[in-house]
């Protein structure tokens, strides 16, 4: 705090008058990745609408190959941070995969996820859906309907495949959660064995998100939850039937966040503060008067650099409307979310959601107490930051003071049971009793010995 | 014809004028067999009255020939496309490669005229730190490379892999050449190593350079380093054969006269050995280069250096309904400069060889 107001003071006297008040930055040239995913909008906002340039930062913008690669490069400090799924930071503090202490000051977006299965699927799912006056299935649609399909690809003895992103992306917990929210069990994971197949009904295994829409039309998995444009995409190239959003799963969820290395903000925390400042007012762009900048965003991401993919498919979904079965578009103005609702702010109760689902899984062995949960969320998740960083962008002008949650004590208002397909609440404040009430997954002293629960 | 015919000094000087253009046709035929233009040379020596006939005939195998068969292939290739539909649409034809390939040009145009205006925000910049009294700093350009920055970055990347396979594989192929000892050491690791895919070579390079050059930053970024090196180790087998073969078949009346004269190993070699051997060094080193040009495409994709073969893999990625067509606009211009290299290449062969018995 010390060093970042001598620094301001040092700087006041440099103050000119085309740029933001300039922090005094440790490092300028940075190089931060990301996955060809429509939700890496703010950092190719913030480079291409010029706020990084504004903040006296210069950043080259690198697309990764999958996850994995992101996340080793930054923790081996190739990328100075980079677009993560939220279970990243936390995986990597807690010990899960490659051990790195993570931080996020900053959530780059809610919802912005879908699951789609194939056409085949699609077809035996069909007679189990209800339908509506117009013939339409009715939405939300529940992994109940999926359950004779599964049965039936058992009793032929051949195992029923999905795919997802990543062992702790929010894809993977999404798609486990809406499949035990229709009686599937979709694994466990064990100290021994992670592949998180441990008892499964439904096998999942991972998948870069570009590849997906190839794998499914290969036959090796039957469905994936991956977020956009991979599901559009599908729809576009008539390969699978997206069945539900993330949105309707549970309205307004977290997703992606900005991670960095821990030593990273100890050691620049004015240029975190600047990158930070630069990822808020993108957000705010991206959000702005109604969503009015969503097609130029398109347009941005649709260049080969960024998604790639084409503008079309990338549009339906960040101007509010997604296209279930061809033909069967419908209104989910909220698909994606980036400033709206908080929706950048790191929430504590969004942490928490995602270790006790870690931990309802298997990917953390033993159970912990509240405490424990309360206390890898601080650790990794800092609204400290995001706050003065949001605290300079309203002194300069640049933001509304009503916009920000100033008072919040790092948790949200508990999940009322409507906005969730279960109708289970959620409040981050009691995670164990949380893990209680879900009906598939570990639950008080659990754990999983070999492909046996214990306890 | 005798000399009492008045314009016998005329026509002998047409004659001899005539002769001279044929010996300069034939001089220039060199250089057109360099530059693939062979057809050339027929049709000067038609219109410098050289049995035309025959002159037709020639032309007619180098030139239209050649032409009817591009022409045919892509009457083929444009019928066949659209009759496979993929995922990502038709299969583009000819048409619609062209069409990308007219798109990349426009978009390298437009990426040009970003970084003219990166460079002036730079600029200013600078001029304002200048101002304040602190020091200015050299920007690089943080946006994405142009097609022909990509193409640029795998010509640099070949030829620093294909230079680091000669300096290695000359010198060890001289040796095996001249030394039976040594070819007998050689050659079973020769052997085992070179039909190891460079896909095979990727991840021990990557990691052994990720082990070496411990920081980021250096001379070269760390991916163009792992892409040259794979490079190397695919490309410098053909090298090292062609020279050891070449330096062992020297003639043996050659040897005996470095005999005689107690030639020093240096002046041996330098004089003697790599004279006689050129052609067959040579003959080497065209086929590293073409091994290499195809390596460093594949090494390209999974390193992930900024050439032709990133940008072939990140279209694939994208899959966005253009892909497809770019990539075909690539492949043809790998196919391209790949012909280009082989020439520049023969060139220098011929530059250096004068028979090709020696």
């Amino acid at each position: 705090m010390r060093k970042f107001l001598l620094g301001l003071a040092a700087t006041t006297a440099l103050v000119s008058p085309a740029f933001a008040e300039m922090l005094d930055l440790e490092k300028d040239e940075l190089t931060f990745g990301f996955i060809k995913l429509t939700d890496m909008a703010p950092l190719a906002v913030a480079y291409e609408q010029g706020y990084f340039f504004d903040e006296g930062l210069f950043v080259t913008l690198e697309a990764q190959a999958n996850w994995k690669v992101l996340l080793d490069g930054v923790i081996d400090g190739k990328l100075d941070g980079a677009h993560m799924l939220a279970g990243q930071p936390l995986a990597a503090t807690i010990g899960f995969g490659t051990e790195a202490h993570i931080i996020t000051p900053f959530s780059m977006d809610l919802n912005g996820n879908g699951i789609t299965v194939s056409n085949e699927v699609w077809e035996q799912m069909k007679p189990n859906i209800p339908a509506d006056a117009e013939g339409k299935p009715i939405h939300p649609i529940s992994a109940k309907a999926l359950a004779p399909v599964v049965e039936t690809y058992k009793n032929a003895g051949k195992p029923f495949n999905m795919g997802m992103v990543f062992p702790v992306s929010t894809h993977n917990y999404e798609l486990r959660y809406w499949l035990a929210a229709g009686g599937l069990h979709p694994g466990y994971y064990s100290k021994d064995n992670i592949s998180g197949q441990i008892g499964a009904d439904v096998l999942l295994s991972v998948t870069p998100p570009p590849q997906m829409p190839a794998t499914l039309e290969a036959g090796t998995i039957h469905g994936y939850c991956v977020g956009e444009p991979w599901n559009q995409q599908a729809v576009f190239k008539g390969i699978g039937v997206p069945v539900i959003t993330d949105y309707e799963l549970w309205k307004n969820n977290p997703e992606k966040v900005f991670g960095i290395t821990a030593e990273f903000a100890e050691q620049y925390p004015n240029t975190t503060l600047a990158v930070t400042k630069a990822l808020i007012r993108a957000a705010m762009w991206l959000d702005e008067n109604e969503n009015a900048n969503r097609m130029d965003a398109v347009e941005m991401l649709s260049r080969p650099e960024y998604v790639g993919a084409d503008a079309e498919v990338i549009a339906a979904s960040m101007t509010g409307t997604f296209e279930y079965e061809k033909g069967d578009k419908r209104e989910v103005p909220d698909f994606n979310v980036f400033f709206r609702y908080n929706a950048s702010y790191p929430f504590y109760s969004d942490a928490v959601w995602y270790l006790t689902q870690m931990r309802r899984w298997g990917q953390i062995g033993e159970p912990k107490l509240d405490s424990w949960y309360d206390e890898v969320a601080r650790d990794v998740y800092k609204p400290a930051i995001y706050l003065e960083a949001a605290r300079m962008l309203v002194d300069e002008g640049l933001a509304n003071e009503a916009d920000f949650p100033w008072d919040s004590d790092g948790y949200k208002a508990p999940t009322p049971a409507a906005d969730v397909i279960d109708g289970i609440a959620y409040d981050g404040k009691s995670p164990n009793a949380y893990l209680d009430s879900l009906p598939i997954g570990l639950k008080g002293d659990q754990v999983v010995v070999g492909t046996e629960l214990k306890g | 014809m005798t000399t009492a015919d008045p314009n016998f000094t005329e026509t002998a000087d047409r004659e001899a004028r005539r002769a001279r253009l044929f010996t300069r046709i034939n001089a220039a035929d060199k250089w057109f067999q360099v530059l693939g233009l062979t057809w050339l040379t027929p049709m000067l020596r038609a219109a410098a009255g050289d049995n035309p006939r025959a002159q037709a005939k020639e032309v007619w195998r180098l030139l239209a020939v050649p032409l009817l068969a591009i022409a045919a292939f892509l009457l083929l290739w444009g019928v066949l496309a659209p009759r496979v539909q993929t995922s990502l649409g038709a299969v583009p034809g000819p048409a619609q490669v062209w069409e990308e390939a007219v798109n990349l040009h426009q978009d390298a145009q437009a990426k040009a005229v970003k970084r003219a205006e990166f460079q002036a925000k730079v600029d200013q910049l600078n001029a304002r730190l200048i101002a304040s009294g602190r020091e200015p700093k050299d920007r690089a350009y943080t946006g994405a490379p142009s097609y022909y920055q990509q193409i640029w970055t795998s010509i640099q990347t070949v030829f620093f892999g294909f230079l680091l396979a000669t300096v290695v594989a000359v010198p060890l192929g001289i040796l095996a050449g001249l030394s039976p000892t040594a070819n007998a050491g050689l050659n079973p690791l020769i052997q085992i190593f070179k039909p190891v895919s460079p896909l095979a070579w990727l991840p021990i390079v990557t990691m052994i350079v990720s082990a070496l050059a411990a920081t980021e930053g250096g001379l070269f970024p760390k991916s163009f380093i792992i892409s040259a090196v794979t490079v190397t180790l695919c490309s410098l087998w053909p090298t090292l054969i062609n020279t050891a073969l070449g330096v062992a078949s020297i003639d043996k009346d050659l040897v005996n006269v470095s005999k005689v004269l107690k030639m020093n190993t240096r002046t041996k070699i330098s004089k003697l050995v790599l004279p006689s051997a050129l052609p067959l060094i040579f003959t080497g080193l065209r086929l590293s280069l073409g091994v290499g040009w195809m390596v460093l495409i594949a090494a390209e994709m999974l390193a992930q250096n900024p050439g032709l073969g990133k940008f072939v893999w990140d279209e694939f990625q994208n899959g966005s309904s253009s892909s497809l067509a770019k990539i075909m606009v690539a492949v043809l211009t790998i196919g391209i400069i790949g012909f280009l290299l082989d020439r520049v290449m023969f060139a220098l062969q011929s530059l250096f060889t004068f028979t090709n018995n020696r």
